[in-house]
């Protein structure tokens, strides 16, 4: 085999791997949803966030506009502070939106939800949701169920 | 009595030592081998001969490999999964072990096999054949001219290999998903990229298969260049490639798969 043909070969090669990586990386991977795009950053503080990671999704009315960048616990206030990056084309969110930790389907993963509120005012680079509603945890409504039950079978 | 035990002890003492100094010979030979690499730059005509032999030649088993482990993964994580209403996630369940585990282990393996003894039963056959000393005779160093380019072809290969036996994996598990047990293509696509992460699983599994390569590597080329330049000695050193490299690729497999993903 001439060395021009092999040389061709390893260049089809390479390229072939190239071309895997790139099918890989943008129609299996989350690559897409990183984006280049302008983003800011929106915190929020909760009681309870449940099985929130980092990463997960923040949606509003089902959309996904954002993605969770950090959790931290506020040991002076005793809550979870949670750091949203929120794409840039969806800066119109009133100050009095309300953030809620939902779960897609019944066993799904948690994602942040957001419910807009009615304020002329838009949230900001950095500004802080007052509004929000934390993860229901399973075990406590099943317990708050098993008790309130348990009440009605003493009357 | 006590001679025949005392010469078991001494043979066992022998063998030990014997392996350690193997072992120490091979990390030296591997950094003689580094050193030799940047011969390659000025000549890369030497190393694209190598990744002929060693990437292309292997792509063929590597492709139909992937293809047909995609296709039995769909088909069994359906089969497991159809129970439950979430057969959906035959997408994410391919996609993630191929990425993670199945690509770079099995890449390996197949790479070992096929391109590793091949390495070591050339370099074998040269050094039995004496065209090492050959060379060496015309002051041309056998470790620049016949070990580096292939050991670099081979570490090069791997992360290329695996790459497309991902890919391959995921299209084979997308033809057998949609196509033959009727799922939605949209959520075959759509969960993994809910899933998976370019960073955490993608270049994870590279860096894999970059460790993997330059083990599998690095033990073909040492047994050729340290067997016993016999016919018998040659036909060891082959079995002894395939069976070291699989044996180290599935532990440092072990070893890397708790660091990465162990959380």
């Amino acid at each position: 085999m001439t060395s021009r043909k092999i040389e061709i070969l390893v260049g089809l090669f390479v390229a072939a791997a190239i071309a895997a990586f790139f099918m890989l990386a943008m129609s299996v991977s989350n690559m897409s949803s990183y984006g280049g795009g302008d983003s800011y950053e929106l915190k929020a503080k909760f009681d309870n966030i449940g099985g929130l990671k980092v990463r997960s999704p923040v949606a509003a009315g089902g959309v996904t506009i954002g993605r969770v960048t950090e959790i931290q616990y506020n040991s002076d206030s005793y809550e979870a502070v949670v750091s949203m990056s929120i794409e840039e084309q969806y800066n119109k969110f009133p100050v009095d939106t309300a953030a809620s930790i939902l779960t897609s389907g019944l066993l799904g993963e948690q994602f942040v939800g957001f419910d807009p509120g009615a304020e002329e005012d838009f949230l900001k680079n950095g500004d802080v949701i007052d509004l929000t509603q934390s993860a229901l945890v399973l075990e406590q409504i099943i317990g708050q169920f098993l008790y309130s039950k348990a009440d009605e079978e003493k009357e | 009595m006590f001679g025949n035990l005392i010469d078991k002890i001494q043979h066992l003492g022998v063998v030990t030592l014997g392996s350690f100094q193997r072992l120490g010979r091979a990390g030296v030979f591997l950094l003689e081998v580094i050193a030799s690499c940047t011969d390659l730059l000025v000549k890369p005509t030497l190393l694209v001969k190598q990744m002929f032999s060693v990437g292309v030649q292997t792509l063929i088993i590597i492709v139909v490999a992937g293809l047909f482990v995609g296709m039995v993964m769909a088909l069994q994580s359906y089969y497991a999964l159809v129970d439950f209403g979430a057969e959906d996630s035959v997408g994410v369940m391919v996609s993630l072990s191929l990425l993670r585990e199945l690509g770079p282990v099995v890449t390996a393996l197949l790479f070992a096999g096929r391109a590793g003894s091949a390495l070591t039963a050339e370099i074998g056959l040269m050094k039995a054949t004496e065209q090492l000393s050959g060379m060496e005779m015309m002051a041309v160093n056998p470790m620049r001219r016949i070990v580096a380019p292939r050991f670099m072809a081979g570490v090069i290969s791997m992360p290329l290999l695996a790459t497309i036996f991902s890919a391959v994996g995921v299209l084979g598990a997308y033809v057998v998903a949609v196509q033959l047990l009727g799922l939605d293509s949209g959520a075959f696509w759509s969960q993994p990229q809910n899933k998976v992460d370019l960073y955490e699983d993608i270049y994870n599994g590279l860096i894999k298969s970059l460790v993997f390569g330059l083990i599998a590597s690095w033990i073909a080329v040492f047994e050729g260049y340290d067997c016993i330049p016999t016919s018998e000695g040659l036909g060891q050193a082959t079995t002894r490639t395939v069976v070291y490299s699989s044996l180290a690729i599935l532990f440092m497999d072990f070893i890397l798969t708790a660091l990465m993903f162990s959380k």
